[in-house]
């Protein structure tokens, strides 16, 4: 479609502010990191590690961080698992009760966070799980679980069932057909469900506030309360350097994942 | 094709029974309702029996003028940041489908990085925008504004919001503008349609349904807010996530707090239950495109 | 077949097969003996229950009663991955995240084959469907037909007694098809293996098979050769699927030694009659229609109907008529390029054999499967 040169100006314009309205809080955390000050004013004054130091050496932060990567990293495996196979179930259901059950699973997606945080806290009261590490796992996973469940039903959805049946034509059983066949090619899905998985737990903040005790804090938990308690730039430095590791994440994945496609060529 | 046989379909090499696959979801069922079903019937329980049963708690919240305030303003700031996505995220959804795929890519990263980063630090990041000695006021100043007030007010609730909010409208509007046949509106233009009218009477409508999934995801997702009104909120934008929060955890009152809790809940699935009918229209009519 | 030479190949039978799902039946009582080494083809329409048998010996569908053996030995309730069968598809199967190579090595690996042996035998197999060069491509960067080749080398390379296909060349132009239907007959002859082939081209069943058996509606018409099809139908049905065929229908009177049928006020009559009650056509070749125009005494046959020349059809080799019969009905004839030629709208005489004319069971179903 052609455009006159001022509507392109124009629409360059607007989409270049749209741009930085997106990525600006992302990144005006990096130089708050280094504020020689106790302040979050900005512009930030003068050059100091010592927020970074802060973060490494206060308790309160390093260990609401190591149980972030822990409840994260066990809500990943179990969501997964649980997707996995219900992406399996509903993929080969007839699709009306399918598309029910598919409906009930993602309900988690859109239910208002502080009710359900309610919801579970008044079940967790009740269970004496407010405070535990199950109790946060089991929270976090249901919240997880309907990503994974996107992730790999899209997978499924353009894997060619046919394959099975040629798979067993040529002396495959079920579980050998499964891991040589099956497994590998929705393999991209399930790996997305199970970073999905571990961000969303890692990011999980509202029903965390319910369930935390003092005696287990999760990283968004600790970031909250600093935040509403006093101006801290350690915030500032976890933000950043949760920034710099996703970057080296993602980035390290599309770089494995291109040079695999490169090779596939 | 040619002809296969319709009754023939291979039974996928393993003849299973259809219990097998429900079997497989049975796991994730039993956590959902557990997890979800059984806190949430809790929840209607208690707005419906403390401190006695009976209707009393839905009574005092459409009784009390307040309440009824916060509901209204959360609606207000909801259609607010829904239609501040819409008109951002219409012109950053067009350049997408136009440009090349070098600077797509570019496009793509700036709408996927706000996700690299915790939501709570970027809350922060508006706090520190936001404030009265901020970026954006000391920009302001600079060009010979001075003092506008943007922390704990609804205009910096809605900019926060819209922010964290505006990939949900980007990427399903572009998944729609990426499927519109261009040649359509050369086709218009060819029938003497002025650009701009080959615009509002082709490309509009057809961008419509990704319009409107869009809208509907952004504004439910805005009813819930929680965490961005809270931080960068104040006393005269509160919505009612906090008022539920303040209900149970300061007040202790579980069912006062649950019956709001409830309101919100059902004003979403009725939201949903609306949409549903129409969203499917819509697809269908996309999809004879 | 290689006849004499010890075969290879299994012996399949297959014994009152039926597949109801629900009140519909699939097959009806399907009974099928295949000679070891033997081309046998399961040809017919759409839903006619060829794909469905290809299935049941296969073991991706369960049958719901009779007996199938296979080399003598029943397979009813085994897996299909302990047939030891070669199965070529339709849509190839190839696996995409594999390459050529660990496709063709794919069976040999399950059947834990030594790595040395493995790579001899892939290669065997790829050099026999001429792929040797593509060992170490994907399957999306071939062509159809590359990759119908080595889901062939796939299906072969660990010697299954049994070799099935099921339209392996239906997605695929004709020229290439007509090309691998000839790579696929010499590959049954160096192989010696039992073919079972699936198609609904009967050109394509006559080109390759060493049997035909004619499926309908989810029974057997008839089993024979090609030749015995074409010459001898047992059915209506068999008769109008396979070659072009002209059908004669009218008011039938029988006597002991003769049938005459009276079509729109002409009478044509035919050396034999039919057992039993049923009413009778009579079926014709093409090649035993002489044509010739009104009152030219075409020299052969006793039998004489008028008709209008609807359409010409011109072939290289010859003609073939399109001749619209008095009572509506159309009949075809080919004509040889030095006879005479015909233009749209003649009126012309059509003479034949009665003895050339088969007489058939009326069966009104075989019109409606065919169209």
């Amino acid at each position: 479609m052609e455009m006159k040169p001022l509507t392109r100006v124009l629409l360059g314009l607007v989409c270049l502010l749209v741009a930085i309205w997106l990525v600006a809080p992302t990144l005006v955390v990096v130089p708050m990191s280094f504020n020689a000050n106790k302040s979050l004013a900005f512009p930030p004054q003068g050059f100091s590690w010592q927020w970074y130091q802060n973060f490494a050496t206060s308790p309160d932060w390093s260990t609401s961080f190591l149980n972030s990567l822990k409840v994260a990293s066990i809500v990943a495996v179990l969501a997964t698992v649980l997707g996995t196979l219900a992406a399996f179930g509903l993929d080969r259901m007839k699709a009306r009760p399918a598309n029910l059950l598919r409906m009930l699973m993602l309900t988690p997606m859109v239910v208002p966070g502080v009710v359900l945080a309610i919801g579970i806290y008044a079940v967790y009261l009740d269970t004496k799980l407010v405070g535990t590490l199950l109790g946060f796992v089991l929270a976090h996973t249901i919240l997880a679980l309907p990503f994974v469940l996107i992730a790999v039903s899209a997978n499924l959805e353009v894997f060619d069932r046919r394959l099975e049946t040629a798979a067993a034509s040529l002396g495959a059983g079920a579980l050998t057909t499964f891991r040589t066949v099956t497994l590998p090619l929705i393999l991209p899905g399930i790996l997305s469900g199970l970073l999905f998985a571990f961000a969303t737990s890692f990011d999980e903040i509202v029903v965390s506030l319910f369930i935390t005790n003092p005696y287990l804090k999760t990283l968004p938990v600790q970031i909250f309360a600093s935040i509403t308690r006093d101006a801290d730039p350690t915030v500032a430095a976890v933000g950043t350097i949760l920034l710099f590791a996703t970057t080296i994440l993602i980035g390290g994945g599309m770089l494995l994942l291109g040079r695999e496609r490169k090779g596939r060529l | 094709m040619s002809a296969s046989e319709p009754t023939s379909q291979p039974a996928g090499g393993r003849p299973a029974g259809a219990w097998k696959p429900f079997a497989l979801t049975l796991p994730a069922l039993v956590l959902l309702a557990a997890v979800i079903g059984y806190p949430l019937l809790t929840i209607v329980l208690r707005s419906l029996s403390e401190p006695e049963w009976g209707v009393q708690n839905y009574a005092w919240f459409f009784g009390a003028p307040v309440n009824l305030t916060v509901l209204q303003r959360t609606f207000t700031i909801s259609a607010w940041v829904t239609l501040v996505c819409i008109v951002s995220a219409y012109p950053y959804a067009y350049l997408m489908t136009a440009v090349g795929p070098r600077v797509r890519l570019v496009l793509v990263l700036c709408v996927l990085i706000p996700f690299w980063v915790s939501g709570v630090v970027r809350t922060l990041s508006w706090v520190i925008l936001l404030q009265d000695s901020g970026v954006i006021n000391s920009l302001l100043r600079s060009v010979g504004f001075s003092g506008v007030r943007l922390i704990r007010t609804q205009t910096g609730v809605v900019i926060g919001m819209a922010q964290v909010l505006l990939p949900f409208m980007i990427l399903p509007l572009y998944s729609v503008m990426k499927g519109i046949d261009l040649r359509l509106m050369r086709a218009a233009e060819s029938l003497g349609a002025r650009p701009s009218r080959a615009f509002f009477t082709v490309y509009l409508p057809l961008s419509l349904p990704g319009v409107y999934a869009g809208a509907i995801i952004v504004f439910i997702l805005a009813l819930g807010f929680y965490i961005t009104p809270a931080l960068l909120g104040g006393p005269r934008s509160t919505m009612l996530s906090t008022l539920v929060q303040s209900q149970v955890l300061s007040l202790l009152q579980w069912g006062r707090g649950g019956a709001m809790g409830v309101v919100l809940l059902a004003a979403t699935f009725l939201l949903l239950a609306l949409a549903a009918p129409v969203m499917r229209s819509r697809h269908r009519e996309a999809g004879r495109r | 077949m290689n006849p004499g030479q010890e075969s290879r190949g299994a012996a399949i039978d297959l014994e009152s097969i039926t597949k109801a799902y629900g009140d519909f039946k699939a097959l009806d009582g399907v009974s099928l003996r295949i000679e070891p080494g033997e081309f046998m083809t399961l040809l017919g329409p759409s839903g006619s229950g060829k794909t469905t048998t290809l299935n049941v010996v296969a073991g991706f569908t369960d049958v719901t009663s009779g007996k199938l053996l296979v080399g003598g030995k029943s397979v009813v309730g085994v897996p299909a991955h302990k047939r030891n069968i070669g199965v070529v598809f339709q849509h190839y199967a190839l696996f995409p995240h594999m390459t050529v190579g660990r496709n063709v090595a794919y069976p040999l690996t399950l059947r834990g084959i030594d790595r040395a042996t493995r790579q001899s035998r892939v290669a065997r197999a790829l050099d026999m469907v001429k792929m040797g060069d593509f060992a170490h491509r994907y399957p999306s960067e071939l062509s159809g037909g590359q990759q119908q080749r080595v889901a062939l080398a796939r299906a072969i390379v660990f010697d299954p007694p049994l070799l099935l296909m099921d339209e392996p060349l239906g997605a695929l132009d004709k020229k290439l098809r007509e090309w691998l239907q000839l790579e696929i007959k010499r590959i049954h002859r160096e192989l010696g293996t039992t073919f079972v082939y699936v198609t609904h081209d009967q050109e394509e069943a006559l080109v390759l098979s060493d049997r035909i058996a004619v499926f309908n509606r989810g029974r057997i018409e008839q089993i024979g050769t090609g030749r015995q099809l074409y010459d001898e139908p047992a059915t209506l049905f068999v008769g109008r699927f396979i070659g072009d065929s002209t059908v004669l229908r009218g008011e039938a009177r029988s006597d002991a030694t003769s049938t005459a049928l009276r079509i729109a006020g002409e009478t044509v009559t035919a050396p034999r009659r039919l057992a039993g009650e049923a009413s009778p056509v009579m079926l014709l070749r093409p090649e035993k229609l002489a044509i010739g125009r009104p009152g030219q005494g075409v020299a052969s046959g006793t039998n004489r109907l008028s008709g209008m020349i609807a359409e010409a059809i011109y072939l290289g080799s010859g003609s073939k008529y399109e001749v619209r019969l008095a009572d509506g009905s159309t009949a075809i004839v080919r004509s040889p390029l030095t006879g005479e030629s015909f233009g749209l709208g003649e009126q012309v005489e059509l003479c034949f054999d009665g003895a050339d004319a088969k007489l058939l069971a009326d069966d009104s179903t075989a019109d409606t499967t065919l169209t």
